[in-house]
């Protein structure tokens, strides 16, 4: 299917340079496009990150993973094949990864998110031959609303639970969102702002590496007879929303930001009283621009709606067919099931329970 | 608040069904009466019929949208809603104007495409599309259509309008019923103080039977009780006043038209009279099975050939009006007296009173019931002989007692996703039994599975599509489950040879290898029906 790229059964595979990205079983070399646990498997020999993204996938693996890091644009030769990271823009420390041997040039996209946003350094398109992109959200109903129009319905939101004395409380993906949302409540705070500890310990992460996030406190610490504790916002993953562990915060009222409440069905299964169009995956006029600005000949999109995407690439003349994987039926979870797309980032197993 | 818009995005924002009604009690209260009229109207279910074909909908909006077909249909997939789809690919509005007040939206952007011509309705509704803001054009798309499906039943709003008026919710049930037409002095006569007023044509609203779960002996002494068969059939009122006849169906449609015969005997009742009872398929002295009678239900006119390949007759179990005065106070005894005294017991023409079962003790009332099926009936149903006729489905004084479901064991073949919430997990099921070494498609089922179990088994069917056929996938025939149903009848037009009523999920049977499933023999057997032969 191409020159550089192939798939093998541990994923996707350079046979000019012997390493993966983003493999999903364990391989001596992988260059890891972000930290997400559907994009990073335990137990590989070496792993590749880009600089920003050192602390959070130390989180996720442990501190005896051999981790390499580069900086954003800085090229590395492996086994002869040049190797750079480049901004995706979708959570912290997300790369792009560029291939060129022999006058080639692949991308991998990993997730990418093509707006530009607070907790990420912002998507660039890299030009190149072949592209290797995510087709999460590739239908033309997936469009996003402007950020700071989500910002302030999510403030408004806030205020209507504080005034109806009940603590709000927000689902959102422990590593990338969480952080992201935190960066865009308002400044100053109107009230306290309560964190569950998988979503802590990744905030934390994004402190030290240089974010500016706005003060949180742990959940553990909420006293729901403390006066200065009325009117909370608390921000957890999407798998404490039937728990035990949400009855501490009282009458609470629910919200889930992804881009998959874009659709009234979602949102309604969700169960939750609000949802938030946010996500940070390109939505459909992203992903063609981004694909458009590659210049590539060669798309083979991965993940969610890669049969939509490769078939409007070829409607449009480029050389197109989903990346063809034996690991395709999990991929195909996504597409159709943006609930457990929803979940599998929150696969940091020690995350799936409070 | 008083806008439609503000209204239907408050009641999405909720899943408290408390809290709807109290959104929709607010929203009568203010709300103009000619835009709560509309509200009533489509918030019930109803919509306004032959506006536009939703194939044209989607047409026009691929084009405005500038989408090919293939890329709206991925996207109709994902979203299950054609209303929703559309108002979602459609680019962003230029003008962010204000969403006119229901009713004139209906009367200048609604209503006036019942008579237009197709290029006219385009040019209406891409007009209309141009205009509004997002949100605005879901709803209006939804007016188009119908099907708000905002967890909202046409009970919640019956007395959401109740209690704003201050009204008992019969009264306005009573008022909804029948061919409601939405307009300010419509809505105001539905609020207007209770006269006992009625329109020659309303049915009253019909009383359900509640499943008995427990022991019947619990109901108290059997000589309380009246028992009837309870048949299959379409449940409806006979309503003659003024010198005219109409016959009401439970869902509220007409449907004189459809059974000709009972209409033309109804003539004969004296006026001011109202019977309910169910219709049932009957030849030759024998019951005919459901899916005969639903060949008289489908159709948009009815044919002489049809009249007489699918006769029926009408079992009249209850008298509700007398002399043009309300019997359903009265004890149910006492109306029964009444329905023999309308009714000669050999019937006038296809009404004829509903046979009472002999209830000596709940014993033989059980070994009754117990043979119901070959009867071609449900089961019981139990009467209180002194209850009165009460509205909706309240515990206590009318009870079904219906046979235990046919089980059997059937293999997962096909699945599709569902609309709605269920767009995106696969739970529309299609399942198998045996015929030799062959799996033959015998029902399609889509309840009886948790959210959790169709997120598992939606898993399941995409790592094991074999083929797809558009949305349909066909999955290697591994998964076992039980199915429950009311019963099975020879059917020409399924490939089984049975159509299986009232088919769902019982439960998952992973203990169960494929080949245990139950075969085509068995389930014919199940309902006394002789081995297939095909």
């Amino acid at each position: 299917m191409d020159p550089l790229l192939s798939v093998d059964p541990c994923g996707l595979y350079c046979a000019a340079g012997d390493f993966h990205v983003d493999p999903w079983r364990p391989v001596p070399r992988a260059v890891v496009t972000h930290a997400h646990g559907d994009h990073l498997t335990r137990g590989c020999g070496r792993y590749l990150v880009a600089h920003d993204g050192r602390t959070v996938t130390a989180v996720r693996l442990g501190s005896d993973a051999r981790i390499q890091t580069a900086p954003y644009g800085e090229t590395l030769s492996i086994n002869g094949v040049t190797v750079s990271l480049h901004p995706a823009g979708h959570i912290l420390g997300s790369a792009q990864v560029r291939i060129e041997h022999a006058g080639h040039v692949a991308v991998v996209t990993g997730d990418f998110k093509a707006a530009p946003g607070a907790t990420a350094a912002a998507f660039e398109p890299v030009p190149c031959h072949t592209l290797v992109p995510e087709s999460t959200f590739a239908l033309p109903i997936y469009r996003w609303p402007d950020e700071a129009l989500v910002a302030a319905d999510i403030a408004a939101w806030w205020d209507d639970a504080r005034q109806r004395g009940r603590t709000a409380v927000l689902f959102a993906y422990a590593l990338g969102k969480a952080q992201r949302l935190l960066a865009l409540l308002p400044d100053p705070l109107p009230g306290p702002v309560f964190t569950h500890g998988a979503v802590e310990r990744l905030t934390e992460a994004y402190r030290h590496a240089g974010v500016h996030l706005p003060r949180t406190h742990h959940a553990s610490s909420y006293r729901a007879d403390n006066p200065d504790h009325a009117g909370a916002l608390v921000v957890a993953p999407p798998s404490t929303r039937a728990s035990p562990w949400l009855r501490r915060f009282g009458d609470v009222t629910t919200a889930f930001a992804s881009g998959w409440m874009r659709v009234r069905g979602t949102r309604r299964r969700r169960a939750v009283d609000r949802g938030f169009v946010l996500s940070d995956h390109a939505d459909w006029p992203g992903l063609l621009r981004a694909i458009e600005a590659t210049g590539a000949e060669r798309v083979l999109p991965t993940h969610g709606y890669t049969e939509v995407l490769a078939r409007w690439c070829r409607e449009c003349g480029l050389d197109a067919e989903p990346l063809p994987t034996a690991y395709a039926a999990t991929l195909d979870d996504e597409e159709a099931t943006p609930t457990l797309d929803d979940e599998a980032h929150d696969t940091g197993d020690d995350e799936a329970t409070p | 608040m008083t806008s439609f818009t503000d209204l239907y995005h408050a009641l999405d924002g909720t899943t408290r069904t408390s809290e709807k009604r109290a959104l929709l009690t607010d929203y009568f209260r203010e709300a103009p009466p000619e835009d709560a009229a509309w509200a009533v109207f489509y918030l019930s279910g109803q919509r306004l019929k032959g506006l536009v074909r939703s194939g044209l909908l989607r047409q026009w909006a691929a084009e405005v949208a500038d989408v090919p077909d293939w890329l709206f249909d991925e996207a109709y997939n994902a979203v299950g809603d054609l209303a929703e789809t559309i108002a979602l690919l459609l680019p962003d509005a230029e003008a962010h104007a204000q969403l006119p007040p229901l009713h004139r939206l209906i009367d200048e952007w609604v209503a006036p495409l019942r008579t237009a011509t197709d290029d006219e309705r385009r040019q209406r509704v891409a007009a209309a599309w141009g205009a509004l803001p997002a949100d605005a054009r879901f709803v209006y798309n939804k007016l188009l259509r119908g099907g708000f499906r905002v967890g909202v039943s046409k009970r919640t709003v019956t007395a959401a309008v109740a209690e704003a008026a201050g009204l008992d919710t019969a009264v306005v049930a009573l008022r909804l019923m029948g061919d409601w037409k939405p307009s300010a002095e419509a809505f105001q006569r539905l609020i207007a103080p209770d006269e006992g007023e009625a329109d020659t044509a309303r049915p009253y609203p019909f009383f359900l039977a509640h499943p008995l779960e427990g022991p019947p002996d619990e109901l108290g002494p059997v000589t309380d009780w009246l028992a009837e068969e309870k048949w299959d059939g379409v449940r409806a009122q006979i309503v003659r006043r003024d010198g005219q006849t109409f016959l009401w169906s439970r869902g509220e449609d007409e449907v004189a038209f459809r059974f000709p015969e009972i209409a033309d005997a109804a003539h004969a009742l004296p006026d001011g009279t109202v019977l309910d009872g169910e219709i049932v398929g009957w030849r030759d002295g024998r019951l005919l099975p459901f899916t005969e009678l639903q060949r008289r239900l489908n159709r948009v006119s009815v044919s002489a050939r049809l009249l007489s390949d699918v006769p029926v007759r009408l079992f009249a179990f209850d008298v509700l009006e007398r002399d043009g005065s309300d019997l359903r106070q009265r004890p149910l005894a006492e109306r029964r007296r009444a329905l023999h005294a309308l009714l000669p017991d050999d019937g006038l023409g296809p009404i004829v009173p509903a046979p009472t079962v002999p209830a000596g003790s709940w014993e033989a009332l059980a070994e009754h019931r117990a043979t119901s099926r070959d009867r071609g009936v449900e089961g019981l149903m139990l009467k209180r002989r002194t209850s009165p006729y009460r509205v909706g489905r309240p515990r206590g004084d009318w009870w079904k007692w219906k046979v235990e479901p046919l089980t059997f064991d059937a293999v997962l073949v096909y699945a599709r996703p569902g609309t709605g919430r269920r767009a995106s997990l696969f739970t529309d099921l299609s399942f198998a039994v045996w015929r030799g070494d062959e799996l033959v498609k015998i029902a399609d089922a889509y309840s009886g599975l948790t959210d959790a179990e169709f997120r598992e088994l939606s898993r399941f069917v995409r790592r094991n599509t074999t083929e797809r056929f558009g949305p349909v996938r066909a999955v290697t025939p591994t998964r076992v489950f039980e199915l429950a149903c009311e019963g099975v009848n020879p059917s020409k037009r399924h490939k089984a040879g049975v159509a299986v009523r009232f088919p769902r999920i019982v439960r998952a049977r992973p203990d169960k290898t494929p080949q245990q499933a139950d075969s085509l023999d068995t389930v014919r057997a199940l309902a006394g029906l002789d081995s297939d032969t095909t």
